[in-house]
């Protein structure tokens, strides 16, 4: 029997992977053989451990001494400093303001994180039963079987205040009520794991990292309303995900954890793994029970409720990942204990994705209720680089904008829904005030504009005017009264849409017209975009005193609009310039600078082009 | 169906088997529908219609499963796809201007195939790696903080 002294915590987490764990781990066998140690390590692959800026990163006990960006090249060095001397290699640990922080607790993205979906995430090998039931796992699953009746189940999760983690913060306890009191012999339970959300990954991580927590939940669910079969609904894109989820199925039969009788106990359970195909409005709980039929994902109209015809016309509850993850805990731990978290309305804790400009872009966990302030300044460590704070999106395509002006807002369902934003799936993308906020409505319009299914016409021809508008104003032919259009179509979209997509798109634009209102107003009257992103309202100019006219640019100009000599310095046409930005980023000397607005030139020929098409309309 | 070679006419083969298997599974339309894109690495019209056939399912209500996901392709695609990310945190980290360079570089545009059948570009929302934005993928090979065109060019190179 070998014995083991070390724990080689790897994270192996979609960032990590892709900034190298996997090759970090083999390098690790291989120096680890090599020094004949290898029975004395006990190498974990783990999911998600959160921090994935400073990835990859990797844990090792019994010290908890926390690595960050690790190389293959740093391999050697940690086996033979620290496994095999005992001296933890300081460089490759966090450093803080001149001081290193060695151990995974000090680290200041862990202070205000309180893990309860979370928990054993990038704690334990996913892949491991053995390690989940270590950590309490199946103890849920146990006491409901064979000390709870159904009811008992529900009334522990009403009275724990848990709200569907899937964005529209829905009481969980009233979808399984409503399952439990039909007296269908045939109910279904599905768990959502088609998280569409760009710039989000926490259903992911978590079916990654800890899969056999979400199937647990999943189960006592189960049990709660008298279904028998289950299915997990995962996106083709994470394949990872679904190998994870499979295997935990698997196992779990394997040790009569699921399948017939389970604990004696008179109750059966069988789930299976749908895959989705690339649709984002398969999140909406009717979309997504037609995708499993095998139909076109498309909504159908409310009520019937899943709840009272769902899958196959039967009963079914739809719950996401993260509310499956919330259960065992809840159960094991008591409902007064995960009420104590959270405020008087949003209860527990909330997985967040944070994104974009900020320094600890990763996963985090942290009680409801908690400001934008501490979640992005203090859990975030706030901007990266010399950017300031301008604002953060929430909610992803069906949420909206927040400003400076929020910053001391609370994180729950009510509060960010009343400033135009929602608390959506959990993806928090933080912009630094380089960011065009018509832009970024932009982008959001196009995003709902391609997913929209086409069922309903206020969602499938109303956002595409909605988008065309947002590219007139954008491409410098913004009107008068374009702002008044879209807030007219936003709204009335909103109202007369089927599903929660359409009622959710005009969200980004409306929010950002009313706390950028004058950035909109700059693109259309000024023809100017002052943050230089829209390229059609900025130009590029070389400021002849810097030039050095060495040429770069000229040769590096894949359409040859810059001319010049080394005397007379080089100049950019105008008219020709397609505004790839080779230049400015070739330019040695930085001579080459972002200008808002048309240039006069560009200006004049769009005039006179202006004046040949109206000639022409007369 | 009436010219199909040797070639093909093996890889129908194998799709039937594949129905046969999975026939009575419960709506499983979508599976197969996958797996006939794997064997064919696209759904042409002709492969719709024998699914049709053997499944005893109407071919207008394959096409409408299959426009709707953005997961199948109608068209032949290349040998690798890149697929780059235009997830949020990618967009604001600079995606179009990736996409540009992409372009420029493969000479397509989104959704294109490369002459040389070499590489599709196409495009996915969020690939949850968004700590390295802006990113692309190539198969299962994640590339991610690339801002500058040659770090495409030597990335491309390694594709044969």
């Amino acid at each position: 029997m070998s014995f083991k002294r070390i724990d080689l915590l790897i994270c192996c987490g979609s960032g990590c992977i892709s900034a190298g764990a996997l090759k970090i781990k083999e390098r690790f066998h291989e120096v680890l053989a090599e020094h004949n140690i290898s029975n004395e390590v006990n190498m974990i692959e783990t999911g998600c451990m959160g921090p994935c800026d400073y990835g990859p990163v990797m844990v090792i006990y019994p010290e908890g001494i926390f690595y960050k960006k690790v190389t293959v090249e740093d391999v050697e060095e940690i086996v033979t400093e620290h496994f095999i001397k005992g001296r933890p290699v300081a460089r490759l640990m966090l450093q803080e303001e001149e001081k290193v922080i060695a151990a995974k607790k000090d680290v200041p993205f862990y202070q205000k994180q309180i893990k309860v979906a979370l928990e054993n995430c990038g704690y334990i090998d996913p892949e491991s039963m053995d390690e989940y039931i270590a950590t309490g796992g199946y103890e849920a699953l146990g006491m409901v079987l064979t000390g709870m009746s159904p009811q008992d189940v529900i009334n522990v999760i009403k009275e724990s205040g848990l709200r569907g983690r899937g964005g529209g913060g829905f009481p969980t306890h009233i979808k399984w009520q409503m399952v439990h009191d039909n007296k269908s012999g045939e109910k279904y339970v599905i768990c959502n794991g088609d998280e569409g959300d760009p710039g989000a990954f926490m259903d992911r991580s978590l079916l990654e990292g800890d899969p056999h927590r979400v199937l647990e939940g999943m189960m006592i669910a189960a049990y709660a309303m008298g279904a028998t079969n289950g299915f997990f609904y995962i996106r083709a894109e994470y394949p990872l995900a679904i190998a994870r989820i499979k295997l935990a199925i698997s196992q779990a039969k394997e040790l009569g954890l699921m399948g017939e009788n389970i604990f004696d106990s008179g109750f059966s359970f069988d789930a299976e793994v749908r895959t989705g195909a690339g649709a984002f409005v398969c999140g909406e709980e009717m979309a997504l029970i037609h995708s499993i039929e095998g139909q076109r994902g498309n909504p159908t109209p409310k009520p019937p409720y899943p709840a009272v015809q769902g899958l196959w016309g039967k009963p079914t509850v739809v719950n996401n990942v993260e509310t499956f993850g919330n259960i065992p805990t809840i159960i094991r731990k008591g409902a007064k204990w995960f009420s104590e978290m959270g405020t008087e309305k949003s209860k527990g804790t909330k997985v967040f994705a944070l994104t974009g400009d900020i320094r600890n872009t990763g996963l985090v966990e942290v009680p409801m209720g908690i400001t934008l302030r501490e979640l992005i300044f203090d859990v975030g460590g706030g901007m990266i680089g010399d950017g300031k704070f301008k604002a953060v999106q929430l909610g992803g395509p069906s949420g909206g904008c927040l400003t400076v002006d929020h910053l001391d807002v609370g994180v729950d369902y009510e509060s960010l829904k009343e400033r135009g934003a929602m608390m959506g799936s959990g993806g928090v993308i933080v912009m630094n005030d380089e960011k065009c906020m018509v832009n970024v409505a932009k982008f959001f319009m196009d995003f709902c504009v391609e997913e929209s299914c086409g069922k309903c016409s206020p969602c499938r021809i109303g956002l595409k005017q909605m988008l065309e508008i947002l590219e007139r104003i954008t491409s410098g032919r913004g009107r008068e009264g374009d702002i008044e259009e879209l807030q007219r179509l936003g709204e009335s979209i909103s109202k007369l849409s089927l599903c929660g997509l359409g009622q959710t798109a005009p969200n980004p634009v409306l929010s950002t017209i009313r706390y950028f209102r004058e950035e909109y107003e700059t693109h259309i009257r000024d023809k100017s975009c002052q943050n230089k992103v829209c390229l059609d309202l900025m130009h590029f100019n070389i400021d002849k005193d810097r030039c050095i006219g060495c040429s770069l640019c000229a040769r590096k100009c894949p359409v040859t609009c810059i001319t010049g000599s080394r005397e007379d310095k080089y100049i950019i046409h105008q008219l020709e310039c397609i505004k790839c930005g080779n230049c400015f980023d070739v330019c040695p000397v930085k001579a080459i600078d972002k200008i808002p607005g048309i240039h006069p030139d560009t200006a004049a020929h769009l005039q006179a082009m202006e004046k040949v098409t109206q000639k022409y309309d007369d | 169906m009436a010219s199909v070679t040797q070639d093909s006419s093996r890889l129908y083969d194998k799709l039937a088997e594949v129905i046969e298997e999975k026939k009575d599974l419960r709506n499983p339309l979508i599976e197969i529908l996958r797996i006939a894109q794997e064997i064919f690495g696209y759904l042409p019209v002709e492969v719709q219609e024998f699914v049709a056939e053997k499944m005893g399912i109407p071919a207008s209500k394959i096409y409408g499963v299959v426009t709707f996901y953005n997961f199948f392709s109608m068209k032949p695609r290349g040998k690798y796809t890149l697929n780059v990310c235009t997830g949020t945190a990618c967009f604001v980290k600079g995606a179009p201007r990736l996409i540009q360079m992409i372009a420029e570089e493969l000479g397509v545009q989104m959704g294109e195939t490369t002459e040389d059948g070499r590489f599709t570009m196409s495009a996915v929302r969020c690939v949850g790696a968004c700590s390295l934005a802006p990113v692309f993928v190539i198969g299962e090979d994640t590339f991610g903080r690339i801002d500058n065109k040659d770090k495409v060019k030597e990335i491309l190179a390694r594709y044969e």
